[in-house]
């Protein structure tokens, strides 16, 4: 068994090998299935969530990896879904399909915690997901939307 | 084959090749019935309207007894005030689950708030269902307005004798009828239980509203299911969970019809977790939506059946498709376009015209295999029921579907009931682009259930998805122009060749469909007096299956391609070149070139040379495509135009290209016209999108295989777009039209890589002919 800190609550982790990566652990044993599947090799972000505040790829790291660092993911990044890059993602109405959005969204809020003021370059950079959609044009609107709302 | 499928639209040809093992049967009333009303209060208003038009009104109370009422599009209002409204397309990022219910809302009168949106099972009495060719609001615009104004009508017919008025008196706006002149109003919650004492009026008789009195059609708003996607609380089909579901991954042949040879089940069985291993039989005859077929881990974890599946160590006996490469396989197609074909359009006489012309210019474009890739790949969960005997009892799923129907069909006979006893709900798709309307992997995980005796999820893993796509076709187009004195085309010659979806569904198919050479080819818009079309034999050794923008992605390259290059040979500016020979506004006579027009009546929806050359001058003005001279070197714009699913774009790409040959699309401007628009904010959305995965096809699309095999299994490989790909800008012109809708989600991609290509000519002076453009060196230097 193992013990995971999510969202801020320990939960136990039973029959499952510690080498299982924490994406599985998540959805298909703790249930939370915001953070969704995309490549499985760190191609795609999909995935993303936060470990100690850090952006990290959860296809990837696995519960063995995790110890006592603190777990967010969609779930728990607000209690209203008023964070201000949902707002901000909200206000863009940057999702068609949606289902990669998580991964961006999580993507973004850890990018702005390092660089609050990013500029297009690290904008593109830092937020590297695939989005097969298209909507790179409303996430670089929102992302700087964003950046502006959470520096006031 | 069989030619005559050659001839047959994509909708007949799915409904012709099912399986001979379908069980027809009478529809199961008594089970749909309850699904149907299931959430509906007691004593509310219902308004059925079939998809031909006819409509019935019911309390809910006699629904429930009537043994004769089919399900049907539908409005309840419920007696507090709540409007249900039933959307039966699927939603995979276009906002249809949206924007249908809107249509319906506004002709109603309804207060947004109100509106509870149901989504519907699969159920061929809704009408189609089949979320693919841009057809949603095409489809269905009517019948929704239809369902509305009947619904308002009852309730100002209500709220008249009240007052004592004329019903012409009530208005509805809000969930209320006002009465006209006054500040009287009624809810509509107070007037449910009058409304159900009414007869309701002939949907001849009904009133519509004006295009100046829509209060949401036309108008932006958030889709409704913006709120759970952002929180991530939104069910997409690999967050599908029945209680008690197990998971399980297949391991399938990496070549199209092979078969399992040898495996290790116990070293799968050793995984910690797994439970089961079992035996998926390969699909028999033409693919269709059947099982691919292989070996399936099922555990308590979608990783434990990973894990599980990489352990089996399974031998396949791949069978004839594992010679195939497609590397000789294009040059083979391009060999073909160089004979002649099967005439498919002839119009005076080209080849002797071409042969005889003072300037002659030929040119040979491909384009490689494509893999849809959404983001969610394919996922479903069943729970099959069966009795002592093995018989199924009951089927549900819970998919990711672009065609809840489709899934009905493929599953039926598979579990050998029928059609209409599998039960589908529709969850969201993490996008779908043609990949989710082909149920195989609703028939996997429904196979699976029926033996385990318990509900499967099936998850596809992204490897699964690149290696066992229904893959865009590979393709080759030859274009041959004879040109006159003054550079005009007076012969223009095109052959096509390239594996036909129809060898999806027909053993041995082998020949282009019209409606596949009508997407492009047969369908040349230009004023040129002499016109040959044909097309050429391609075998497939493959799965082929449709992609978004279909065959306009390469025939529609290979058109605009030419004409630019056609341009350049008479000297002449691309863009005047283009509405020369577009020549004068006019329509095609489309029953005298033998097209399918999608199945659209051409009154009300011609092929309209004027609005052609009105998006592509508008592209042109808002480009401010005089500057392109003045432009240095590397830096260059490119133009294109065509009209695809009933709707027209205009394309201009401004691109900068580095000496060292690096790309980058700088600025894209669209404009479209598709008629009436629903939702502005969502066309700009699906225009967007549309430049964004032209340039994933562009600059990076192929899917190459060598000894059958996909090259490429995860992103790596398979590049696609990402936001350093993104133009700086996006700009968006939406035609106003009230003609009647036509399609948006594949229309934008027609022009777009053309437009992009004719802009690497004009930084570079290198054509680009064979996509993806990643694959040339574009590098130039100072001249």
């Amino acid at each position: 068994m193992a013990t995971i800190n999510v969202n801020g609550k320990d939960l136990d982790v039973t029959d499952v090998p510690i080498d299982t990566p924490l994406l599985w652990v998540l959805r298909d044993h703790l249930g939370l299935t915001g953070t969704k599947y995309g490549c499985g090799v760190s191609e795609c972000g999909a995935c993303t969530i936060h470990i100690d505040g850090a952006a990290a790829q959860s296809c990837v790291t696995s519960l063995g990896d995790v110890g006592t660092g603190k777990i967010l993911t969609i779930e728990g990044l607000s209690d209203n879904g008023d964070h201000p890059v949902q707002d901000a993602w909200r206000d863009h109405n940057v999702p068609q399909c949606g289902y990669c959005q998580v991964g961006q969204m999580m993507t973004c809020a850890a990018m702005l915690k390092d660089k609050p003021d990013p500029s297009e370059t690290e904008i593109e950079e830092g937020m590297w997901n695939i989005c097969r959609c298209g909507t790179y044009n409303r996430i670089r609107a929102a992302v700087k939307t964003a950046a502006q709302e959470m520096q006031k | 084959m069989s030619n005559s499928l050659q001839h047959l639209t994509l909708r007949q040809l799915i409904d012709k090749s099912r399986l001979e093992t379908e069980i027809q049967s009478p529809l199961g009333k008594a089970i749909l019935r309850r699904d149907f009303l299931k959430g509906i209060a007691a004593g509310s208003l219902v308004i059925l309207t079939a998809t031909d038009g006819t409509t019935t009104v019911a309390a809910s109370d006699d629904l429930a007894t009537d043994e004769n009422l089919s399900p049907s599009l539908f409005v309840a209002i419920e007696p507090d005030g709540t409007v249900q409204i039933l959307a039966h397309r699927s939603e995979m990022g276009t906002g249809i689950r949206t924007a249908l219910p809107r249509v319906l809302a506004d002709e109603l009168g309804a207060d947004w708030d109100k509106v509870v949106i149901r989504q519907a099972k699969g159920d061929k009495r809704l009408g189609d269902q089949n979320t693919d060719g841009s057809n949603s609001i095409r489809f269905f615009y009517k019948t929704m307005r239809i369902a509305g104004a009947m619904a308002r009508t009852m309730l100002q017919q209500a709220a008249a004798q009240q007052w004592n008025v004329d019903t012409n008196r009530c208005t509805t706006k809000n969930n209320q009828v006002l009465l006209k002149g006054t500040k009287k109003s009624i809810n509509f919650s107070k007037l449910v239980a009058a409304a159900l004492q009414l007869t309701a009026p002939k949907p001849e008789a009904l009133k519509f509203k004006s295009a100046d009195e829509f209060q949401y059609i036309g108008k932006n708003f958030p889709i409704t299911d913006l709120a759970d996607i952002l929180t991530g609380k939104a069910v997409f089909g690999i967050d599908a969970r029945i209680d008690g579901q197990v998971y399980a991954v297949i391991a399938r042949c990496p070549v199209v019809g092979g078969v399992v040879s040898s495996y290790d089940a116990e070293a799968a069985k050793k995984v910690p977790g797994v439970i089961d291993v079992i035996d998926l039989p390969k699909f028999q005859g033409a693919p269709l939506f059947q099982q691919l077929g292989g070996v399936a881990v099922i555990a308590t974890g979608t990783w434990a059946a990973w894990q599980g599946r990489d352990a089996l160590n399974v031998k396949w006996d791949e069978g004839p498709n594992a010679t195939y490469d497609t590397e000789a396989f294009s040059a083979a197609l391009k060999e073909t376009v160089n004979k002649t074909g099967q005439t498919l359009r002839s119009q005076g006489d080209a080849t002797g015209v071409i042969a005889k012309a003072a300037t002659k210019v030929s040119a040979t474009y491909s384009v490689p295999h494509l893999a849809h890739a959404p983001m969610e790949t394919t996922c479903a969960v069943a729970d099959v029921k069966t009795n002592d005997k093995g018989e199924v009892t009951s089927c549900y799923l819970q998919a990711a579907t672009q065609n809840p129907q489709a899934v009905q069909q493929a599953v039926g006979p598979a579990m050998g009931i029928p059609n209409e006893q599998v039960s589908c709900d529709v969850t969201l798709l993490g996008a779908g682009f043609g990949r989710k309307s082909k149920p195989d992997y609703c028939v996997e995980a429904a196979r699976l259930s029926r033996i385990l005796k318990k509900p499967v999820h099936v998850t596809w893993t992204r490897e699964d998805d690149l290696r066992h796509d229904y893959f865009h076709t590979i393709s080759a187009v030859h274009c041959e122009a004879g040109l006159d004195a003054a550079g005009r085309p007076m012969g223009w010659l095109m052959r096509g060749a390239y594996p036909s979806i129809t060898s999806t569904f027909a053993v041995g198919a082998d020949t282009p469909a019209t409606w596949e050479a009508e997407m492009g080819l047969t369908d040349l818009p230009y004023d040129v007096p002499n016109i040959q079309v044909e097309v050429g034999k391609a075998k497939a050794h493959t799965r082929i299956g449709w992609l978004r923008a279909v065959c306009h992605i390469f025939q529609n390259f290979a058109v605009s391609s030419f004409a630019d290059e056609l341009a350049q040979a008479a000297g002449v500016d691309p863009y005047e070149y283009l509405l020369d020979i577009l020549g004068d506004d006019r329509q095609l006579d489309l029953a005298a070139l033998k097209l399918g027009n999608r199945g659209a009546n051409p009154n009300d929806y011609p092929y309209d040379i004027g609005r052609l050359k009105n998006v592509l001058a508008r592209a042109a003005k808002h480009s401010n495509w005089a500057r392109h001279t003045d432009l240095p070197q590397g830096q260059g714009l490119g133009i294109a135009c065509c009209r695809s699913f009933l709707g027209y774009t205009g394309h201009v790409v401004e691109v900068s290209v580095t000496p060292a040959g690096s790309v980058s699309v700088d600025h894209v401007w669209c404009s479209i016209d598709s008629g009436t628009i629903v939702s502005p904010d969502r066309v700009y959305a699906q225009v967007e999108g549309a430049a964004l995965m032209g340039i994933s096809q562009a600059m990076y699309g192929e899917m190459p295989m060598k000894n059958g095999k996909t090259v490429h299994s995860n992103f790596d490989g398979f590049q696609v777009a990402r936001m350093s790909d993104a133009p700086q800008e996006i700009n968006i012109d939406i035609i106003k039209s009230d003609a009647a809708p036509g399609g948006v989600g594949e229309t934008g991609i027609g022009s777009f890589a053309p437009a992009l290509c004719n802009a690497i000519f004009a930084a570079t002076g290198k054509r680009v002919r064979d996509l993806p453009i990643k694959n040339h060196d574009l590098s130039w230097t100072n001249q």
